[in-house]
């Protein structure tokens, strides 16, 4: 039996630790390959290159390179008047690009002093259009792990229903991707005609797709083989690595902004947000898969909570045109798919902003905890690694 | 092969091909890497010889025009090449999030025989889904340059129009057309997937017609493109023309 | 959150404190109890996440200013410690020692701002800009749109079909349009 599989290989070739722990890493002793796992490359969650110094299989070495998406938003918003600034600011986080309006919506009321102006109606259809597009979020992320072992079917599910819930956005605002529907003061509009009918014939279907997806994802050999044990986040990390979302539940540390800080009417729904011990690919997946099915449950009760009729705009705003807002600061945040989203806005008295500055959940994912979770691993888990941290590539570098 | 100096053999291909001379006072400025530095290397049978990794050693030509074939011929092969379109997998910008919902079932474009290709080798269309800042232009080009030719581009909402809501950003650029030739543009912010298949039709008329010819363009005026890219990439670090 | 500040307002010296009621705080401390007061923070008071650390440019006052945002878990408040450095070649202490994310921030601002960490690790890197030989991108001196015109080419202006203004440009092509701007509009 040894024969055939060498259990104990030889480890000499393997890099050398250095005299204080730190790893010898020599370019030139042609013991050691550089990778550019670079933005072309379709199992990348987005535009984003890490550049791996590999040593045989294994990984010695890894530093992220972020900046092709950059477009300079924060010195673009400076240019802008407020309103101005909510067509520009949506295009920050391209998957759920809802978050961002409701951060600059809220940021402007609160500074201007009519956050308690908005009414009552216009706070249940800002917590829906939030709640859908986290629920389309997670359509394509949920099925995506699995994406990445070519188990590929479950994109195609998603992505399907995903197109369902665009269906409904358009029906209520008017575009499918880029909503523009939360503005200062309130919302754009009320909900049509017969749309909580069909929006409850597509969350029949979603919860269909629940139950196949767990068919696929945890009931199956494959997909366990390669996310068990793998990617583990320890408990300790969470706190100094400043890790939020799915990513610091699945760790056992159970932390939502929904609970903590609520905003909008969550003080009033029913939910409790789901955790896990081991921290590995496999508990994350669960606790996604959790989430979703905790999401289609929020809009049911949404809708079936939400008053008949109401003012969707508060009354007494000024002409957002010519509007100035006097000389003050805030960080508001709100529970996006992948964790805590917040944006810290200053204002100085002038008709435009001074400086905002968004804090996506990525930020710390993507570079200094993929830094460090990356080494001593297997090249062929770096995927797997990737996606279920759940990095998005738009809020990190803007 | 023991004693060949690599390096006097690329200065004398340079000197001989039409490559641009520029390219190597611009590689003395430009921002180099410690890894892309030279370097000397130990042979597999133990000599030693001198690297330069930025130099690709068969890179001293320009791209060259295809000329068509004739008749009956050409029109068979535009015939396969339009219904046959393989794009590269590269989601550049915002427009990318628009792609997974063309390629599952409901906007099947693979029944009009587009798929999506890892690698550029393989693909003959690029999707250029959006804005482009300095960084991922680089790459694009790069990528556009190892396509096999003939290769269309097709450009994805009004940010490569005219620079979009971005045209004051430092780091987009404003004008696709400038840096690589394109041949359908598909305005909107995001387009709808039936506005990208509705341009991949127009393509399709464009390719049978004959009249997809940018890739030939790209190579009549090659000096033109490359003095406006290198005009705002800074740190050229790679070859003139990379095939 | 009103009492912790007030156990320490004497010993770190603590102005402009700010509370606002969705349970935020921002104070202001001079540069050289910054670190010292983060730490305190962290250590005694339970401030254990860290949320993100940010920089204002006050150009109009000759300084930059730079915020540390800090959240209780158990609390669940936030303290923003607020630090003022000079304009001019800033440079300031780096707390890369405190968590392991800052180290990121510390090199973005950098290249955005300009401001020098000493210690902090890859520091010098670029962040999201590659070949950039220009002034720091985030300073309140850099003008951006002039910048793209220059560099990239600039966007032809916007055609109106407005009959308002095609009447104008028809009856009186000389006279010069004074439109109905807002004062302060640059």
């Amino acid at each position: 039996m040894s024969k055939l599989f060498n259990l104990k290989p030889d480890r000499s070739k393997y890099p050398s630790m250095g005299a204080d722990g730190k790893l010898d890493i020599d370019l030139t002793s042609q013991k050691y390959v550089k990778m550019w796992l670079g933005p072309n490359h379709p199992g990348v969650t987005g535009n984003m290159a890490v550049e791996l110094t590999l040593a045989g299989d294994e990984i010695v070495e890894a530093k992220t390179h972020v900046g092709y998406l950059h477009r300079g938003f924060e010195k673009l918003i400076e240019r802008r008047l407020f309103v101005q600034g909510f067509p520009t600011s949506i295009r920050m986080c391209v998957a759920e690009p809802d978050t961002n309006e409701y951060l600059i919506a809220r940021s402007t009321e609160v500074l201007s002093g009519y956050d308690k102006d908005v009414p009552e109606m216009a706070q249940w259809l800002r917590a829906l259009s939030l709640e859908m597009a986290r629920l389309q979020g997670l359509l394509r992320g949920v099925p995506g792990q699995a994406g990445t072992f070519s188990l590929g079917i479950g994109v195609q599910w998603g992505v399907y229903l995903r197109d369902l819930i665009l269906d409904r956005f358009e029906e209520l605002t008017g575009a499918r991707v880029y909503h523009m529907y939360i503005i200062p003061g309130g919302v754009r509009g009320l909900l049509p005609d017969g749309f909580k009918k069909r929006m409850e014939e597509n969350l029949k279907e979603i919860d269909d797709f629940i139950i196949r997806i767990r068919q696929l994802m945890f009931h199956n050999s494959i997909f366990k083989k390669r996310s068990v044990g793998i990617g583990v986040i320890p408990k300790e990390w969470v706190d100094q690595y400043g890790i939020v979302g799915t990513n610091a539940r699945a760790s056992g540390v159970k932390r939502d902004v929904r609970k903590d800080n609520p905003y909008l009417i969550y003080d009033q729904l029913d939910f409790d947000p789901p955790t896990a011990t081991e921290g590995d690919i496999y508990a994350r997946s669960w606790v996604r898969w959790q989430e979703l099915i905790q999401t289609v449950d929020l809009i049911r009760q949404i809708m079936a909570k939400m008053p008949e009729k109401g003012d969707i705009r508060a009354t007494n705003m000024p002409n957002v045109l010519h509007w100035r807002i006097p000389k003050g600061e805030t960080y508001t945040k709100l529970e996006s798919g992948r964790g805590e989203y917040g944006m810290y806005y200053v204002t100085d008295g002038s008709s435009k902003p001074r400086r905002v500055n968004l804090r996506g959940p990525s930020y710390t994912h993507a570079i200094a905890l993929l830094e460090k979770m990356l080494v001593n691993t297997n090249v062929a888990d770096v995927h797997a690694t990737m996606v279920s941290l759940q990095t998005c590539p738009p809020e990190i570098e803007r | 092969m023991s004693e060949l100096d690599i390096n006097d053999k690329v200065s004398e291909m340079l000197k001989k091909s039409e490559h641009n001379s520029a390219a190597a006072e611009c590689y003395e400025k430009t921002f180099v890497r410690p890894e892309d530095e030279e370097r000397e290397v130990i042979a597999p049978d133990g000599s030693i010889i001198k690297v330069n990794p930025i130099y690709d050693y068969f890179s001293g030509k320009k791209p060259t025009e295809e000329k068509p074939c004739r008749g009956v011929v050409e029109k068979f092969l535009n015939w396969a090449r339009a219904e046959s379109i393989w794009v590269l997998g590269f989601g550049t910008g915002c427009g990318s999030i628009e792609i997974p919902p063309l390629m599952t079932p409901r906007f099947d474009a693979f029944r009009f025989g587009v798929q999506m290709r890892p690698t550029p080798r393989q693909s003959n269309a690029f999707i250029i889904s959006g804005y482009l800042s300095v960084k991922t232009l680089k790459r694009v080009i790069r990528s556009y340059e190892q396509m096999p030719s003939p290769k269309y581009i097709l450009a994805l909402g009004s940010c490569t129009i005219n620079g979009g809501m971005y045209y004051d950003s430092y780091s987009t650029i404003n004008r696709l057309d400038k840096y690589l030739p394109v041949d359908v543009y598909i305005a909107g912010c995001m387009p709808r997937p039936e506005a990208l298949l509705a341009g991949f039709m127009k393509l399709k008329e464009l390719i049978k017609d004959g009249k997809a010819e940018k890739a030939n363009e790209y190579a009549r005026n090659f000096d033109e493109y490359k003095a406006n890219q290198k005009k705002i990439i800074k740190d050229w670090n790679m070859p003139d023309y990379n095939w | 959150m009103k009492e912790i500040l007030d156990k320490i307002q004497a010993k770190y010296n603590l102005q402009d404190i700010a509370i606002q009621d969705n349970d935020q705080a921002y104070v202001t401390v001079g540069k050289d109890l910054a670190i010292d007061m983060v730490t305190y923070m962290r250590d005694y008071e339970g401030f254990s996440h860290f949320v993100m650390m940010s920089c204002v440019d006050w150009i109009e006052d000759d300084k930059l200013q730079l915020l540390y945002l800090l959240n209780s878990p158990e609390k669940k408040c936030n303290i923003g410690i607020k630090v003022f450095i000079e304009r001019n070649k800033p440079t300031m202490q780096t707390a890369h020692h405190l968590w392991k994310q800052i180290w990121t921030y510390q090199r973005e601002l950098r290249e955005a701002f300009g401001i020098d960490f000493p210690g902090s690790p890859r520091v010098e890197e670029n962040f999201v800009l590659e070949g950039w030989t220009d002034m720091p991108h985030m300073l309140r001196d850099f003008d951006t749109n002039k910048y793209a015109e220059e560099t990239y080419f600039p966007r032809e202006g916007r055609k109106t079909y407005d009959p308002a203004t095609y009447m104008r440009e028809k009856l009186y092509p000389k006279q010069p349009v004074t439109a109905k701007k807002n004062k302060d509009d640059e």
